[in-house]
């Protein structure tokens, strides 16, 4: 059977024309799907940035939130309600809302500022530079070193600004998991300094981070939330709930599921008419084949076999360019993001392995139709 | 007496339908022994072909029987029929059907191949049979860049590759100049034909005539001429 298999390898790749095209084609598509996926992983992921930067394992917000792009305030008896349940640990309030800062040439940037609970500090960010305690300090905000740390001119310690004609001094500069959706930098105060600072609705816990007892305890805690009207959501059902906003509700899902069914298609009728043109024209060399006492299961081996190796060395192709491609605009665009997956990748593999199997039916179709008599009829 | 390679008896074929419904073979009857060369002579759709196929067991006729060494090939099934032919018969076509994006020796070896021959020992066989027919020196190169007569002894040398007892060749002086086809034919009859093997050839060129063992005469769709063992 190696035997076979070797002579539809060197049949399909001695034809270079069609062989390249046929690469060109799978590995066209492929680059496609995974790119697009790719953007709409790293789109996800930047929109949970809030999630994984704070770390807390359980979320209590208001129901009608579905993003933390923006934020929705919840009464402080909210907090008071969660941390008399028996089944918690802890629970303290975070406070994230927008900024504008103006910085020490006069021009202004947008922010994003979390004010972490100032008892425990819960959900600080590891710091590069300074020491947390130092937090405390008068005016104290800590900067977050991501690729939107330029917009506030990379300060340093010490870096001064204004924020709503208070004074702001840089006393940390911290990295975090992950960057933010919207291009705008983040900083980090205490929860109480966050409401003095800035303009605030009458309700300003935007969250409520909590800790409970043991996991048995999850499901006590979100009932108990729910009968009080919020929700209480863990790390993964959080990070679910913004995924299916911008996955359902925005523009962006769909767009971006539009793009990668195209490269699908595109993929398909590159590969699917070369190969079908590829055992037309050796249509007669097959029927010679029969003649000489090949079986119909033999051929059609060898056809699943050159289907198959075509796809998988284009899928190879597609992803390690895609992959280089990445690498490349992330070294310009530092934030950058794009975000391969082992779902996208098993995503593009199956989508690879139907274009193969489609452009590979009609080909068996038609050898399996092919009359050796033919052969001596031509 | 002994076993002819091939007996056919009462080969009846219809092609078509309706008022198209053609005759193509009419209660046609030989016997091919080994040892001979069998021409089977004609003009153009006088049904030499269809007789080629239908004793080589491509083409199932609608009444009659075909044994090839005894076996009665219209009673096998598909691949029993696949295996008998890749096995007894080696077939020479008549535009060769050379795989052009393989070496001459590579399809030589396709029929080893198809036997699940591994590649490396079809190759080292190939080349002795590219040795056999003088063109062992073109191994490499793929058919395209070979002349028509050297194309033809490559088919040759693929059709035997396999050691089969029965030899077709169909029209195999169709594409060749009068002098090599003539050299063709005498190098099969001098160097492949034996005392076990049979070759049959279809053809319409008189200028090979001499080197028959045996003419048969096919005419619409009839077949006439002398039996088996009797002289020219």
């Amino acid at each position: 059977m190696k035997g076979i298999l070797k002579l539809a390898y060197k049949l399909l790749v001695n034809d270079k024309p069609k062989f390249r095209a046929l690469l060109v084609g799978i590995s066209f598509a492929v680059f496609l799907m995974i790119q697009m996926t790719a953007l709409f992983a790293g789109i996800l992921k930047r929109a949970s940035a809030t999630v994984f930067n704070l770390g807390a394992s359980m979320w209590v917000v208001d129901p009608s939130l579905q993003t933390p792009a923006y934020s929705i305030g919840m009464p402080d008896y909210v907090l008071d309600f969660v941390r008399s349940l028996p089944g918690v640990r802890y629970a303290v309030p975070v406070y994230s809302g927008g900024a504008l800062v103006k910085l020490d040439d006069g021009t202004y940037q947008s922010v994003s500022v979390v004010g972490l609970d100032d008892a425990s500090l819960l959900g600080r960010p590891p710091l590069i530079e300074g020491r947390i305690d130092d937090i405390y300090g008068e005016n104290a905000f800590i900067a977050v070193k991501d690729a939107e740390f330029a917009k506030l001119h990379s300060p340093h310690l010490g870096t001064e600004f204004q924020v709503n004609d208070h004074r702001g001094v840089i006393v940390g500069i911290a990295r975090v998991p992950s960057g933010g959706l919207f291009g705008i930098p983040t900083l980090y105060t205490t929860y109480k300094r966050a409401l003095e600072y800035i303009p605030n609705p009458r309700f300003t816990t935007s969250y409520v981070l909590v800790e409970t007892k043991s996991p048995r305890d999850v499901a006590y805690v979100q009932r108990e939330v729910r009968a009080l009207g919020y929700l209480a959501l863990t790390r993964d059902e959080f990070v679910d709930r913004i995924s299916a906003f911008y996955k359902f509700q925005t523009g962006i899902g769909l767009n971006i599921l539009l793009m990668t069914v195209m490269s699908f298609l595109v993929g398909l009728s590159i590969s699917g008419q070369t190969f079908y043109s590829f055992v037309v024209e050796n249509i007669e060399k097959f029927g010679a084949l029969k003649a000489m006492g090949a079986k119909s299961r033999e051929l059609m081996l060898m056809i699943l076999f050159q289907a198959a190796f075509i796809a998988l060395t284009g899928y190879g192709l597609g992803v390690g360019f895609c992959t280089l491609v990445i690498a490349l605009a992330k070294l310009r665009i530092p934030d950058y993001a794009a975000l391969i997956t082992y779902w996208n990748l098993a995503f593009a593999l199956v989508m690879v392995a139907i274009i193969a199997v489609i452009s590979s039916y009609f080909g068996v179709r038609r050898v399996l139709r092919i009359e050796p008599f033919d052969i001596f009829r031509t | 007496m002994p076993e002819p390679a091939i007996r056919a008896r009462g080969l009846v074929k219809w092609f078509g339908e309706g008022e198209a419904r053609t005759l193509a073979l009419n209660d046609v009857s030989v016997d091919a022994s080994f040892g001979e060369m069998l021409y089977i002579v004609g003009p153009s759709g006088s049904g030499k072909t269809t007789l080629l196929s239908v004793l080589s067991g491509i083409l199932r006729p609608d009444a009659g029987s075909v044994l090839l060494e005894g076996v009665d090939i219209w009673r096998l099934g598909g691949n029993e029929l696949a295996d008998l032919r890749l096995n007894k018969i080696g077939f020479v076509f008549q535009d060769y059907h050379l795989f052009p994006r393989l070496t001459t020796a590579e399809n030589v070896a396709i029929p080893l191949i198809l036997k699940r021959m591994a590649w490396s020992d079809a190759i080292a066989e190939s080349l002795k049979q590219l040795d056999a027919v003088g063109l062992k020196n073109r191994a490499e190169l793929p058919p395209v860049k070979l002349s028509g007569g050297e194309q033809q002894r490559v088919a040759i040398a693929r059709a035997i590759a396999g050691q089969p007892d029965i030899l077709i060749l169909d029209e195999p002086t169709a594409s060749l100049d009068g002098d090599t086809g003539h050299a063709i034919v005498g190098f099969v009859k001098r160097n492949i034909l034996n005392e076990r093997r049979c070759i049959v050839i279809v053809t319409h060129d008189s200028r090979i005539y001499e080197f028959a063992t045996r003419i048969m005469n096919m005419e619409n769709g009839r077949l006439s001429g002398p039996e088996a063992g009797a002289p020219v």
